[in-house]
């Protein structure tokens, strides 16, 4: 390697170049060496052992576990970052090394390619032993710590450009050699490289740019790297898209046999719209008693209390089948599924017991479980035991859907979204109307199209009309005292 | 002694000082509250003169503040300055950059309380944080790096404010009090150039908090992980009981920077002051981090099995290979007469790949369940619900 110090060319770092040495003009006393075989042993840092053999396009460089301070003389290797075969950059992060409850990141010093490495996951790293073989490209620098802080007349100039609002610069000293001659602000080029490291690229791009002219090559490029080619305009972006394929695993391998098991059942759907104009109103009205009790109120609670108040009525929608459809269960608890998009995938929660519940202790538990699916925090026995599921699409978007049933379940319906569409009125006049549309699938073995049909009369009816429904079973309706009362006198539920 | 305080006004004007005199809650002190942040940068008037800087942190979420400590690291020019940090968190239990949560710490426990795990970037133990325990950060060039004498601030501090008070610093690089509780223990990061070392000290910690979430969450693991070592911990109020908070700060930072000094005051929590701080606090959240870094570990346990319906019980092996969070392998030796191999090979086989994790699993075994019915659903339910409770 050369070992004189560039800063008499220009620069601050020693000149790495392997083989020939390729650099700048020299003064005319200095000698330009033919080859690293004027490298004397005496002139190796001692930090770094580098040797290149004779004749090599790329030398293979030993890298070495630098010291670590304190008298630390072995580290315990944790965690690599590279492995043989990867392409590394100058400060790229190689390896994660834990002594003595310190945890150090060790990057690289070099351009190339990793060759070796010395040790595996937990085994001991000895400093001042080879950590790993880098294959350097030719003509890459070596950055040594220390030479930076030695020459004082080039450091300071370069302090100036390595901190821009307090944002190191990550450049090699060429690109910042390179700024430097061109009177460039670094703080002013955007990099593109790793981590927003500034390229050499960068630098002309940005060149270009403010002389609008491809610039001439100076004289250090024109030694160097011949300037082949103008820079780069904006690239246009190019579609490198590949395929990817990788295995379904957990959740998603899981729902592939549910929704085999799903279209076994021959399905019928069944759609319809509601006038939701009122429920708005009363909603409206709720909204603020329920936050005063802390509970966020969205239409689900009144779209599943509804649903429950009909399934006592058809409790062949709440029903299961066995294997070889022999035998119908008709299950006793309203458990009614809420379809949720989390960052998994369309996991399915439950609200035990609805037919128990008033419509505040129903928003009540959304809620829970709503905090629940964004955390990605759901509990099977949140999502088992579901006896019949409204899916609320229409949160989303969309007006009709054909909602797949879930196994074991019977019965399903997909909400779309609430739109205001003109309706006539009783009078024969023009009115706006908040129109939800609903698509039922029911299972076609056990359920008839006049049961679906009668069920989302009535579902519809409850929802239609909140305040007017009061039946004689021991829920009550949906109306404000209907509310208000469960919340007072609410039935224990056992988990 | 005074604080100087400078205002620096550098050529890009990227901040500004505001000023707040706030003499009466701090005796002779200026305190400046900063809206951004004073870095390396080289001022024509000469720069910042300050050598040594006292940063107190206002925030008090764990994953801000160690965000910050990753800020400063990697944007101030610490070959020139040395700064000190000043922090506290509500309460959370923090890991060690390589170790296994799962055996330090009982992740269920901790979720039915709230506390929070957050994994920070410097080696060594599990700690408990709340506001009773005291935060320090020391930051310096990596030539600079010695933890001696980073503790030696902090004893020879304790000493001036409490005359007598028997603290010393151990060869592990705890402090001891009395020479057997231990006050504070210390982890530090060695990056590229710069250094950090940072300490506890326990000052009010609720301590009976600590006890009840430093346990491991499931029995079985086998791993390489950095184990945390136990200690007798004491708390300073309890054997210096006028020792108040403030008063404690005040004399580590005098012993720190003997002479002027610069105490600005952080709030971590906008991205203007601290340009790309949300961006690590958000790395730091993510479960890839947290969990993700784990080392390679394996599960080896004895799952109890019943029915739910019939007193009948069985028993089944379960082994898991766990890298990177990511369970690589599953193998459960459920006994044919209990469930039918097919079934528990059908659950195994969903779970490779998949995070070890008790939520992706139950989302996993849920969709499971749906084909099953009577005996042997409730069955492999109970198996189910065995497996995921080993994922803490």
């Amino acid at each position: 390697l050369c070992t004189r110090p560039l800063s008499h060319v220009t620069g601050t770092s020693r000149c790495s170049a392997a083989g020939r040495c390729t650099l700048l003009p020299v003064s005319p006393d200095q000698q330009r060496p033919e080859s690293c075989r004027d490298l004397k042993p005496d002139d190796v840092d001692d930090v770094t052992d580098a040797f290149c053999p004779a004749v090599s396009r790329g030398p293979i460089v030993q890298f070495k576990l630098s010291d670590i301070g304190e008298g630390i003389m072995e580290v315990t290797v944790k965690e690599w970052y590279v492995k043989e075969g990867d392409k590394v950059s100058q400060f790229d992060s190689i390896c994660e090394v834990q002594s003595d409850k310190a945890s150090v990141t060790i990057t690289s010093r070099y351009d190339g390619v990793i060759r070796k490495l010395y040790y595996d996951v937990d085994a001991t790293a000895l400093v001042g032993k080879p950590l790993v073989d880098i294959e350097t490209e030719s003509g890459s620098e070596v950055i040594q710590e220390e030479d930076v802080v030695e020459t004082p007349a080039m450091a300071r100039e370069e302090h100036t450009h390595q901190e821009i609002k307090g944002h190191k610069t990550q450049a090699t000293p060429a690109v910042r050699r390179l700024a430097m001659e061109n009177n460039i602000k670094l703080s002013e080029v955007v990099g593109t490289g790793k981590d927003g490291r500034i390229l050499k690229e960068d630098i002309l791009n940005f060149l270009a740019k403010q002389t609008g002219a491809i610039l001439p090559p100076t004289p250090f490029q024109e030694i160097q790297t011949p300037v082949t080619k103008p820079p780069p305009t904006t690239p246009k972006p190019v579609f490198t898209g590949k395929d990817v394929t990788e295995p379904l695993k957990g959740f998603h391998k899981a729902m592939v046999k549910t929704m085999s098991a799903a279209l076994k059942i021959p399905h019928f759907g069944y759609c319809d719209e509601v006038d939701l104009s009122r429920l708005v109103a009363l909603r409206a009205e709720l909204r603020s008693v329920a936050e005063g009790r802390g509970v966020k109120l969205s239409y689900m609670p009144f779209f599943i209390k509804a649903a429950s108040l009909g399934l006592l009525h058809f409790p062949i929608l709440n029903a299961s089948v066995d294997e070889g459809c022999q035998n119908i269960t008709y299950k006793a608890s309203h458990n009614i599924g809420l379809a949720m998009d989390t960052n998994q995938g369309l996991l399915v929660p439950n609200v035990k017991n609805v037919q128990l519940l008033s419509v505040f202790e129903i928003a009540q538990e959304l809620n829970r479980l709503q905090a629940l699916g964004s955390t990605g925090q759901l509990g099977t026995s949140d999502l088992t035991g579901g006896t019949f599921t409204l899916s609320n699409i229409g949160s989303i978007g969309g007006t009709y859907a054909k909602p797949v049933i879930l196994p074991p379940e019977v019965a399903i319906g997909a909400l779309g979204k609430i739109q205001v569409l003109p309706r006539f009125g009783a009078g024969g006049q023009v009115i706006p109307a908040h129109i939800m549309k609903v698509s039922w699938s029911a299972d076609h073995r056990i359920i008839d199209g006049a049961t679906m049909c009668r069920f989302s009369n009535l579902w519809r009816e409850y929802l239609e009309n909140p305040g007017q429904h009061d039946l004689k079973e021991q829920n009550g309706s949906l109306t404000l005292s209907g509310f208000q009362t469960h919340s007072r006198s609410h039935v224990i539920r056992s988990d | 002694m005074s604080v100087y305080v400078s205002s620096v006004v550098n050529a890009d004007v990227w901040f500004t000082l505001n000023y707040t005199r706030n003499c009466s809650q701090l005796r002779t002190r200026t305190v400046v509250s900063c809206t951004a942040w004073i870095c390396g940068g080289t001022a024509p008037s000469g720069g910042c003169r300050h050598k040594l800087i006292i940063l107190r942190s206002r925030s008090t979420d764990v994953y801000q503040n160690l965000a910050l400590e990753d800020w400063i690291d990697a944007n101030v020019d610490l070959q020139r300055r040395g700064v000190l940090l000043l922090w506290r968190n509500r309460p959370a239990v923090v890991i060690g950059r390589h170790q296994n949560p799962w055996t330090e710490c009982d992740l269920r426990a901790m979720r039915r309380v709230g506390i929070p795990l957050a994994r920070r970037r410097s080696g060594g133990g599990t700690v408990f944080h709340d506001l009773g325990n005291l935060n320090l950060t020391f930051f310096t060039s990596k030539k600079a790096y010695d933890r001696k004498r980073n503790l030696k601030v902090i004893t020879e501090a304790l000493r001036r404010v409490r005359p007598g008070l028997d603290v010393q610093a151990t060869d592990r690089y705890d402090i001891l009090l009395n020479g057997h509780y231990k006050i504070s223990g210390t982890a530090s990061r060695l990056s590229r150039k710069s250094s950090y070392h940072h300490c506890t000290l326990l000052h009010s910690a609720d301590r009976s908090a600590l006890s009840a979430v430093l346990r491991p969450s499931c029995p079985g693991i086998h791993s390489n992980a950095t184990p945390s070592v136990p200690s007798p911990v004491a708390n300073l109020l309890d054997h210096a009981p006028t020792l108040q908070w403030e008063e404690l700060l005040d004399g580590l930072e005098q012993q720190y920077s003997t002479g002027t000094l610069l105490l600005l005051l952080a709030s971590p929590g906008s991205d203007s002051t601290f340009p790309g701080l949300s961006r690590t606090v958000a790395e730091l959240r993510s479960w890839d981090w947290t969990f993700g870094k784990t080392p390679k570990f394996s599960v080896q346990t004895l799952l109890d099995l019943t029915d739910g319906r019939s007193p009948a019980r069985s028993s089944a092996r379960l082994h898991m290979e766990v890298k990177n969070g990511l369970m690589e392998s599953c193998e459960l030796d459920v006994p044919e007469d209990w469930l039918p191999r097919p079934l528990s090979a059908e659950l195994m086989n969903s779970l490779v790949g998949e995070r070890f994790c008790p939520h992706r699993a139950a989302a996993a075994a849920a969709a499971l369940l749906r084909t099953e019915s009577g005996e042997r659903q409730s069955r492999l339910h109970n198996l189910c619900d065995a497996v995921v409770s080993v994922m803490g």
